[in-house]
């Protein structure tokens, strides 16, 4: 089947199965390998991305699913000129070691943000807890998304879509 | 050397750090797939059975699978890393659930399933060994002994109340642990006119490399191994490697084409290296005001099936066997033990931890039955500068222990919150009968670990870096560190970038690729920034050097120096360096420099006796850690964390924080959640849901203060920091317990199953 969907701001089309793991067609499909599969269940949070601007875990999101929708991933982050800024005070705090973990954790960060200006410790970590961290023992995390300056924070930190999005329901 | 300021110390944007952050950088599994086949590998269902016949059926698997086993291997069925025994793959008999079988590769993922379900394996189930008793009982795979002074004899007198000693004695086990780093182990290999390429996640190119020749029988020039990024390692991409990379090689050759293995999360648990499992019994004489006298300890780790590295990780073990205290008298005996188990491998600490956690809670029993608070007991034995180590080596003026001690404690406010704790539980007991729904409780430990190979290692490597001039002169470090997230492509530029008097960026470091760099050793022990990073930065000063001189040759000027990638006369700024660097190019001078470690002449070490210096220097870290006990259900939650590591300098603040936040928190996990559950041979919690790694909600807040105490030797008298942290602190969570709730537990992980047991049993006097 093929479905269409709003890839970082841009309309793409993708042929699969309805069955296809979102993460694999990120992956093979659009070669976008900064999602990572850490588990393949749903646990560790290496895959995450955003679904209309929600964090998902694309292992467990069928391509069907994002039909009409609007997926964001790293690559995508990376792409505004403030996203860009964000990842880069993220790795000079010492966010990022391995690098693994860290495209969802960055995405699930950034959703954060977005929701949460001013986030305190309790609320970083609950937003976060379902991204497995084995390097950094998350201070540096901590310590990056909560001095992390306002002025990032409006909408242009995500790509925003440059079609028209497609009613999907 | 020059030394300008704002390099070492500062925290630079690490050269890996963008392309981490931006999802660019591409590690095994990112590679396109194009034109690589998919391997997968049939794996041992028993702990220990004969393999009766071994079939492929063909009818049953794609058409073009390629299908490998052990009959396949015409050179050496071994993993070569200490001895040759794992096999590559299993030909008679299996001695683990998960050994490898057989191998398969197909076109893609889902094909190569198909094949692998097209092997069909008939086995004989055999009695596996799988506790510590029976392994006991059989030869053990190696052992090892440290003698100093008269320590039976002061024992004997403790035992029988004389000369005013008193004897303790504890027992003391802690868990496997899996690494989990979050890039399972990924490999991919290819044949090209009979010359083998490898290239996957790996710690150590030249220990891969090795191991390719032995297996193919090829000659040095026939294997070309890259290590790339890795998505962490922490010991757990040492040994296994060698072994994933002989697989894929065994199917690229078998398919003609480049087969890449990238095992599932599943298969990763099941089948990999893990901590050694430990069991330590301690007897020990101590006067009354708690000084230590003698101290005998008998430490077994459970090798699992294969010698592996083991005796290694027990040497390592041993030699930290009494921590960083004075212990005049003592007899250690350490033996790894055989089960069919995987293999114990490499994990961040490599047996210190495991010894280390036994001391500690000692140091605590000792307390206890003295009725000494930790931080007294701790000061009265701690190692100042002039005392001696069991092995006779002496502290040199670098040894930070009290100073780590006293800083934790300090800032921990250890003290004053373990007497308030202590307080209150004694007026809550028997436990659980106040109105405490939460217990809080503090606890304290300290530990070292000595940086770089063990003994005469690093003498024996004499590792070499080189350091070249690229054609646009820029200094370039060719060296086979990798990068696991810890920090080597960023703290090594920096390293050479201060030593030559350049700025970070005309410092590049090439990718560890064994065609190109020279073997520096492998990434392991602490040793990368503190060895390979000085060698490093003699190197390129070195370099540098040569050009300048050639310069002041050239101009007939003496007195030129480089500084902040400036070239200096007496009369102020000459020129750029890169300019310098190309002129000294374009007259064809060389352009590399190769040198070696050097490591200190002083440093000798008896590998029969175990006596002498084993490691040049020490690193010391102390934590208090804060738990709260949730007292109907014995949950832990530990809440704080403050700790002070004495890392003889800081180069990358950022990172060497990076270093001991998380080895705490790994060894928090291993205290409190990993546990790796074993049913007849059979890992009962092997994926990520079931085996707990602690999350941001897990993690304790944590307070990390650096201390300096510099070593003699280079770089700048920093010590190696990133298995420190993993040392002590399970301990520290125990203590904290016991502060709590008054169960004293020696054995880790602390699960609420575990603490109500031993709780039982106190309760009905079945145990001191």
């Amino acid at each position: 089947m093929k479905v269409h969907f709003i890839l970082n701001g841009k309309a793409v089309e993708a042929e699969g199965r309805p069955t296809d793991r979102l993460l694999d067609v990120l992956r093979h499909v659009f070669h976008l390998t900064g999602a990572k599969e850490g588990c393949g269940e749903g646990e560790c949070g290496a895959c995450t991305v955003l679904l209309d601007g929600r964090t998902v875990l694309s292992c467990l999101v069928p391509l069907i699913q994002v039909d009409g929708r609007s997926v964001i991933t790293v690559e995508g982050l990376a792409a505004t000129e403030k996203g860009h800024a964000y990842l880069e005070r993220f790795a000079l705090k010492g966010g990022t070691q391995c690098g693994a973990c860290t495209p969802g954790i960055v995405l699930s960060g950034a959703h954060l943000l977005q929701e949460h200006p001013h986030p305190s410790h309790r609320e970083v970590a609950h937003a976060l807890a379902g991204n497995i961290c084995r390097c950094t023992g998350y201070q540096a995390i901590q310590r990056a998304l909560s001095e992390e300056p306002e002025a990032v924070l409006d909408s242009t930190l995500l790509p925003a879509a440059d079609a028209e999005r497609e009613d999907g329901s | 050397m020059k030394h300008p300021p704002g390099i070492l110390g500062s925290s630079p944007l690490r050269r890996d750090g963008l392309e981490k952050v931006t999802g660019a950088a591409r590690y095994l599994d990112d590679l396109p797939a194009e034109g690589t086949w998919v391997g997968a590998t049939v794996r041992s269902r028993h702990p220990h059975a004969r393999i009766v016949s071994l079939r492929f059926d063909r009818t049953k698997a794609p058409a073009d699978a390629v299908f490998v086993h052990a009959g396949d291997i015409d050179g050496v069925n071994g993993l070569q890393i200490l001895d040759d025994r794992w096999p590559i793959l299993a030909s008679k008999e299996v001695h683990y659930v998960g050994e490898a079988v057989a191998l398969v590769a197909a076109p893609t993922a889902e094909d190569a399933l198909r094949a692998a379900a097209a092997v069909e394996v008939e086995y004989e189930q055999r009695p596996a060994v799988l506790d510590w008793e029976e392994a006991a009982r059989n030869e053990p795979l190696y052992e090892l002994a440290l003698d100093e002074g008269r320590c039976e004899a002061i024992l004997e007198a403790a035992a029988n109340g004389d000369d005013g000693l008193i004897l303790v004695e504890g027992e003391y086990f802690t868990g496997a642990q899996e690494h989990l780093y979050l890039e399972t182990q990924a490999m991919l290999a290819e044949w090209v006119d009979g010359r083998l390429a490898v290239t996957g996640s790996m710690q150590c190119p030249y220990y891969v490399k090795n191991a390719l020749q032995h297996v193919f029988s090829l000659g040095e020039d026939a294997v070309q191994v890259v290590g790339r990024y890795m998505g962490g390692a922490f010991g757990g991409k040492e040994d296994y490697p060698s072994l994933l990379a002989a697989h894929a090689a065994l199917l690229a050759r078998a398919a003609r084409r480049p087969v890449r293995i990238v095992y599932d999360r599943h298969e990763d648990i099941v089948a990999t290296t893990k901590r050694h499992p430990s069991h330590t019994r301690i007897r020990s004489a101590v006067k009354k005001d708690g000084t230590l006298v003698a101290a005998r300890v008998d430490f077994d780790l459970d090798g699992g099936a294969y010698l592996g590295l083991s005796p290694v990780v027990l040497s390592r073990g041993i030699l930290h066997a009494t921590g960083p205290y004075r212990v005049p008298n003592v007899r250690i005996r350490g033996r790894v033990l055989r089960t069919d188990t995987p293999p114990s491998g490499a994990f961040r600490g490599f047996g210190a931890p495991q010894s280390q956690f036994a001391w500690e809670r000692h140091m605590d029993r000792i307390g206890r039955r003295l009725g000494i608070d930790p931080l007294t007991l701790r000061r009265r034995n701690v190692l100042h500068p002039g005392d001696r180590l069991p092995t006779g080596q002496l502290m040199d003026a670098s040894c930070g222990a009290a100073a780590a001690l006293e800083e934790a404690a300090r800032r921990g406010d250890f003290l004053r919150r373990w007497k308030k704790a202590e307080e209150d539980r004694r007026r809550d007991e028997p436990l659980g009968r106040g109105n405490r729904p939460v217990a809080t409780g503090v606890g304290l430990s300290l530990a070292f670990h000595g940086a770089g190979f063990t003994g005469l290692g690093e003498h024996r490597m004499r590792s070499p870096v080189t350091v070249r001039l690229t054609a646009e002169g820029r200094l370039e470090i060719l060296c086979a560190a990798t990068e696991m997230g810890q920090g080597a492509v960023t703290v090594l530029p920096m390293l050479a970038a201060d030593a030559a008097g350049l700025r970070i960026d005309d410092v590049l470091i090439h990718e560890p690729d064994t065609d190109v760099v020279p073997d520096s050793g492998p990434t392991v022990a602490s040793r990368t920034t503190m060895v390979v990073g000085a060698t490093a930065a003699r190197a390129a000063h070195e370099l540098v050097q040569r050009i300048v001189q050639w310069k002041e040759e050239q101009m007939g000027e003496a007195a030129l120096r480089v500084e902040d990638s400036r070239l200096l006369g007496p009369g102020g700024e000459i020129g750029d360096f890169r300019e310098l660097a190309r002129e000294y190019l374009a007259a064809g001078q060389p352009d590399a420099v190769t040198v070696h470690n050097e490591p200190p002449p002083w440093q000798r070490f008896d590998e029969d006796s175990y006596h002498g210096s084993a490691y040049p220097t020490y690193s010391y870290q102390a934590q208090v850690i804060e738990v709260e006990v949730d007292t109907d259900t014995l949950q832990v939650r530990p809440t704080r964390a403050v700790a002070a590591a004495e890392v003889g300098k800081v180069l990358h603040e950022v990172q060497c924080r990076g270093q001991v936040e998380g080895g705490l928190l790994q060894a928090v996990g291993w205290a409190l959640w990993e546990e790796m559950k074993r049913k007849d041979g059979q890992l009962l919690n092997d994926r990520m849901t079931t085996y707990i790694v602690p999350t941001f909600l897990d993690a304790p807040e944590m307070e990390v203060h650096l201390i300096e105490e510099p070593w003699e030797g280079p770089p700048h008298g920093a010590k190696g920091v990133g298995e420190l942290p993993m040392d002590g602190p399970a301990s520290a969570v125990c203590a904290a317990i016991e502060n709590a709730v008054g169960i004293a537990l020696d054995s880790i992980p602390a699960t609420p199953e575990r603490l109500l047991d031993h709780h039982i049993e106190a309760a009905q006097g079945g145990r001191r």
